[in-house]
């Protein structure tokens, strides 16, 4: 049995003290109207009227219907609205700028635990020999499912009843003078939107829930029954999992631009919330190693996960760019606003996560050698977990703060806090069960595991 | 005396992993062992020295990506620089996503062919080339260990005997 070292509890509940003081700064800081005008106009300088024009073009569309009815009238009256309608956009971008720390943390904490379910299931449907001497450790980490999709629930309702304005479509003013989100309000709309999140955290809850249940009475079974009722509901949690993934994915976070599309976002998504479940496993087995808890599991095992790192983040970079070039090779003014965006104000962040994500995995994980040596993985998994990290940033940033992004106090204090109750969550459900689970029957061959 | 060599046949696998590790024991020079199929931990076991061929091929592909991108840039936008379809043929990393299913083939085609070809040279390995088989029987279901013989014969192959082998000859190699 593992116990929860006080320290590390220090540690985290350090960090979530940490964490919502720095959550309460940001929401604090967000400046009115008077203090953006003074921002703008040492900002910008005689230039402001333009960038509005640009900014607002390229992003609000809404916005631009304005705009465009406006020209008729004379030149002045005409900058000076424009520079009010300005000043109110950069507001409502400073205004969501704590909320979108907080959503992005949170959903990335949230699907971290979720690309650890679903590596379990496949680990469980595929009957890997491998892998069983870990499945306690994934059980604890996909324990922070439950909190973590509470949480998120929670603001989405928060969203819905109109708090913050991450999903500009719940704006029904907004709505209203635009023909493009006017179509899509038969799936776009908060009741559905809510039933449908609702349906999705709740089906993943319940096979987390089932899978440890039968997990743990297996460990005292005299037969194999809730072994293979474990196989059939990781078969079954699988088909769920892809259909419930995909229109995730378009709920949560692709709707946050609701003017734009993708075909393949779903599966990018995944790829980037699986590799990050993967790492995590990979850090939580050698921190329980190092430990001295996990005595059955070698090298290889960890061979094996940094292997999994290695691949699915080429995977990742794949789709990444897969999306990326279709968008910029036809470059079709409508689909690719969202890199022009991206490129323009998320320069550094955008190409950056490309360095973390792909090239940096690359180059250290593609030696074998390298890939049994803890600190390698160590420093590997930090830098794929802080680059995916990014990568919802530049998911969700764009769409909800603009080019008013800055890497703060929300940002840093949402990661700690999520970090804290993640740390917290994780390890206090690893002292509920046994780190072996000895009635797995390919737990022998898993602990005799040699590559 | 020099070039005799005794030839140990075993006919199991496991056999012949416990013989080579008692003929490493006993500090018996082992010249080569011919096996049907790869015997899992054989290598280890008679202490060969890792294949290289992994850092060749990561090597052969940087060799591919340099050619895949020195070849384009000359290309499209150096010696050419047309505008075509309105791509920006400025300078290379404008264009680069375009390039870079080329720039990956390549590279994946060199790491791979020259590694094979590689594989090929080092292993002596060609078409029309003699068979080296000492046994025919090594090819089907039969192990055959070579090991030079320096000192007592007799000794050598009452040692052999006692490892499991099924067959112990001693050939005089030329």
């Amino acid at each position: 049995m593992y116990t929860f070292s006080s320290k590390l509890k220090t540690f985290s509940l350090a960090l979530m003290v940490l964490g919502i003081i720095g959550i309460g700064i940001g929401f604090m800081s967000v400046p009115n109207k008077e203090e953006v005008k003074e921002m703008l106009k040492q900002g910008h300088g005689h230039h402001e009227s333009a960038t509005s024009h640009d900014t607002h073009e390229s992003k609000d569309s809404h916005v631009k219907q304005n705009v465009s009815h406006d020209t008729h009238k004379s030149e002045e009256v005409h900058a000076d609205k424009e520079h009010e309608e300005h000043v109110e956009h950069v507001l409502h971008q400073q205004q969501n700028k704590p909320w979108s720390a907080f959503y992005v943390a949170c959903i990335f904490f949230m699907l971290i635990s979720v690309g650890v379910l679903a590596f379990y299931a496949i680990q469980q449907a595929a009957q890997a020999g491998w892998s069983p001497i870990l499945f306690r450790v994934m059980e604890g980490i996909t324990g922070y499912l439950l909190p973590g999709s509470i949480i998120f629930f929670l603001f989405l309702v928060s969203s819905g009843f109109h708090l913050n304005h991450i999903f500009i479509w719940m704006d029904e003013s907004v709505v209203a003078k635009d023909h493009l989100l006017q179509a899509k309000v038969g799936y776009l709309n908060v009741p559905f939107f809510l039933i449908r999140a609702a349906i999705f955290l709740a089906g993943w809850n319940i096979y987390r829930y089932v899978s440890r249940k039968n997990s743990i009475a297996q460990d005292s079974a005299t037969d194999h029954s809730f072994y293979k009722k474990n196989f059939k509901w990781a078969a079954g949690f699988l088909v769920f999992f892809i259909v419930s993934e995909s229109i995730m994915s378009w709920d949560w976070i692709m709707s946050v631009d609701p003017h734009w599309y993708s075909t393949l976002f779903g599966w990018y998504v995944f790829a980037s919330f699986f590799v990050s479940g993967i790492t995590t496993i990979a850090l939580v087995t050698l921190y329980l190693k190092s430990k001295g808890y996990l005595e059955n599991v070698n090298t290889s095992h960890i061979h094996d996960l940094a292997k999994f790192m290695f691949g699915i983040s080429i995977f990742w970079t794949y789709l990444w760019f897969s999306q990326f070039m279709l968008i910029w090779y036809s470059d079709i003014p409508e689909e690719v606003t969202y890199f022009v965006t991206r490129i323009e104000n998320y320069n550094l962040p955008f190409f950056g996560m490309l360095v973390m994500n792909f090239l940096f995995p690359l180059l250290i994980l593609i030696n074998t050698d390298f890939k049994r040596l803890s600190w390698i993985i160590v420093m590997a998994g930090i830098v794929i977990l802080f680059g995916h990290y990014i990568d919802f940033y530049n998911m969700i940033m764009p769409a909800t703060v603009g080019d008013q992004w800055f890497i703060g106090w929300s940002e840093i204090g949402s990661i700690l806090f999520f970090l804290g109750l993640f740390i917290f969550v994780v390890f206090n459900a690893l002292t509920k069960a046994p780190l072996v689970a000895k009635g797995n029957p390919l737990m022998e061959e898993s602990k005799h595991f040699h590559y | 005396m020099s070039n005799k060599v005794i030839h140990a046949i075993y006919n199991d696998d496991d056999v012949l992993m416990d013989a080579v590790k008692q003929t490493r024991a006993a500090h018996h020079h082992i010249e080569e062992v011919y096996t049907p199929f790869p015997v899992h931990g054989l290598d280890k076991a008679m202490g060969l020295a890792p294949t290289r061929i992994a850092i060749a091929s990561f090597l052969y592909g940087l060799v591919g990506i340099s050619v895949a991108t020195a070849m384009m840039r000359y290309i499209m936008i150096v010696d050419w620089p047309q505008d075509i379809g309105g791509k920006p043929s400025f300078s290379y990393i404008e264009n680069m996503p375009a390039f870079v299913p080329i720039m990956f083939e390549l590279t994946v085609f060199f790491a791979a062919h020259l590694m094979v070809i590689t594989f090929y040279m080092r292993s002596k390995l060609w078409p029309f080339k003699k068979a080296e088989n000492p046994d025919v029987r090594t090819t089907d279901d039969h192990f055959l260990m070579e090991v030079g013989v320096h000192g007592n014969e007799e000794d050598m192959i009452s040692f052999f005997k006692s490892t499991g082998a099924v067959e112990v000859k001693v050939i005089e190699k030329h």
